[in-house]
């Protein structure tokens, strides 16, 4: 019952090859995208986890010499620096993106905005360092925690509005157009029906942005500085995790290494935490407040 | 009387004329049809009365439009406020997928800030939706999502949504071009009962359906008005050669 003629089971054979063939360097290429990924995190566990205690979290830094002591200043000092340059990025980004999505669209001066954000996203870190220095530190006259949290939104900045704007541009024209022929002011159509729908996708962009300045630590050297104490103001210099990492990694001290190991699990961990929150958030429709 | 008055209405994109003066009368209380081929400016038309076609990058208007006797284009008239009173639903059922039905039907009231109790809200959205046919079916499911409708019940409930800020004219894109017979069915009967209490302005292709329930029609061919009267006129003995060409499907 062969219709095709004497050779379609062979032609089939020989389809069936080639596609086991395609299929197996699929999962060869994703096996190894995925396995320096394990190997990194299992090797963090690993050295990490040892030092991971309840003094880790709550204890200063000892001083040179002395066994003990955690990072507990640079676990706040990171939250801190994370926090305060996410309002200040959140909220510039998104309004950028909803101004080169909305009114600017084509503009010329759209387009000027756009290609600034897509430069300022390829400055290397260690310069956004350096123009923080320039313009916060020197004027205010001391390393601070202002310092570092605004060079964090300066990079944090161009990557939230870039994203905001691509979540926002595929939001369908019907939606726009729907509403503002119910009469509702553009300004109105712009947050509350456009902004909304694209609320995932702007936070996944919040999300993506901010896992990417949890971990510099270039444009915190001289700027947040470093503390080994607790920072009680953000006029002062604060403790990072990523620079107290960078310390205690390049030290002769053998507990010092462990405890950089520590604080390298624990950085990882609240980046993976945050990106499970906003998952989790915005699987049930995150909103933009209204 | 008229309800609304085109008076030597033409539109732009950027440098094409898509409407060359357009002089019409749309009757109060009555159905009016816009019939022609593709691209001969039937939406832009529509899009004119309700100061939509402006929401397109380099699109402009000139001539008036009068709502009521009063020129809708005039300096200082806000074009939201106009929208209120001339509704639209368009081609494609677009109900706002971060919503509930209900507050999809409220959206317009919410949304423009038009502060109304809780009750009174929940008032209007079931008048509305009883309006557009659409209660019996959902009136136990109003928080489920509204993009959770089949697309018949979509568009009926975006009509909903158009009727529920009160306006006087409905504006109505080629509402069934993207529905099933029996959906199209429902949205026509609709129609055909909305009449007593809007004016309503009707694009579309189908010329059943523009004879079904349109009380007066209009015939565009290339951004220009060709033939406007009565319903039956028009399909029974129309006075231009063209439209006579068209209605028959000797063309477009």
């Amino acid at each position: 019952m062969n219709t095709l003629g004497p050779y379609a089971d062979t032609y089939r054979a020989w389809r069936k090859l080639k596609s086991a063939a395609m299929m197996g360097a699929t999962v060869i290429a994703t096996l190894l995208t995925l396995v320096p990924l394990f190997l990194v995190l299992s090797y963090l566990v690993r050295q990490g986890v040892s030092g991971i205690n309840w003094v880790f979290f709550t204890r200063l830094p000892r001083p040179v010499g002395e066994v003990g002591g955690g990072m507990g200043n640079a676990v706040v000092g990171t939250l801190e620096l994370v926090g305060l340059a996410s309002v200040l990025a959140v909220a510039v980004g998104i309004g950028t993106g909803l101004y080169l999505s909305e009114p600017g669209r084509n503009s010329a001066a759209a387009n000027a905005v756009r290609f600034a954000a897509d430069v300022l996203m390829g400055v290397p870190s260690i310069v956004v360092g350096i123009f923080a220095y320039a313009v916060v530190v020197r004027p205010m006259g001391g390393f601070s925690a202002l310092a570092g949290a605004f060079a964090l939104a300066t990079m944090m900045t161009p990557l939230v509005a870039r994203t905001a704007e691509e979540a926002l541009k595929l939001v369908p024209a019907e939606l726009r157009e729907s509403a503002l022929a119910l009469g509702i002011p553009r300004w109105r159509t712009s947050l509350s029906v456009v902004a909304r729908t694209a609320a995932r996708g702007i936070a996944t962009g919040v999300l993506l942005a901010l896992a990417r300045i949890a971990g510099e630590t270039a444009p915190l050297l001289f700027t947040a500085f470093g503390n080994q104490y607790w920072s009680t103001s953000l006029k002062q210099p604060i403790a990072a995790l990523t620079v107290q990492v960078y310390t205690y990694a390049i030290s002769p001290f053998e507990d010092w290494h462990r405890q950089a190991w520590a604080g390298a699990l624990v950085l990882t961990a609240m980046v993976l935490l945050a990106e499970a929150l906003v998952r989790l958030l915005s699987g049930r429709g995150l909103r933009v407040p209204r | 009387m008229a309800k609304m008055r085109l008076m030597r209405l033409s539109a732009y994109f950027g440098r094409t004329r898509a409407l060359k003066e357009i002089n019409l009368d749309i009757p109060e209380s009555n159905v009016t049809a816009v019939i022609g081929p593709s691209g001969c400016g039937k939406s832009t038309l529509v899009r004119c009365l309700n100061r939509m076609h402006e929401a397109v990058k380099d699109a402009r208007v000139e001539g008036e439009v009068l709502l009521d006797g009063e020129n809708i284009y005039a300096p200082g008239v806000d074009p939201a406020q106009i929208r209120r009173r001339v509704g639209m639903v368009f081609q494609k059922p677009a109900p706002f997928p971060t919503m509930s039905i209900e507050d999809n039907v409220a959206a317009g009231l919410k949304l423009n800030g038009l502060g109304r109790s809780r009750a009174e809200r929940a008032e209007i959205v079931e008048r509305s939706l009883r309006r557009a046919a659409l209660w019996d079916e959902v009136k136990d499911e109003l928080g489920k999502p509204g993009t959770s409708l089949s697309g018949g019940q979509q568009q009926r409930l975006c009509i909903a949504r158009a009727l529920a800020v009160e306006p006087e004219v409905l504006l109505m894109d080629e509402p069934c071009s993207a529905l099933d017979p029996i959906s199209t069915a429902h949205i026509e009967e609709l129609v055909l009962e909305l009449k007593s209490q809007y004016t309503i302005v009707i694009v579309t292709h189908n010329m059943q359906q523009a004879a079904r329930v349109s009380d007066f029609t209009a015939f565009l061919l290339g951004g220009i008005l060709i033939e406007f009267s009565d319903t039956k006129q028009i399909f029974t003995n129309p006075e231009q050669q063209e439209t006579e060409d068209y209605i028959t499907g000797r063309f477009g």
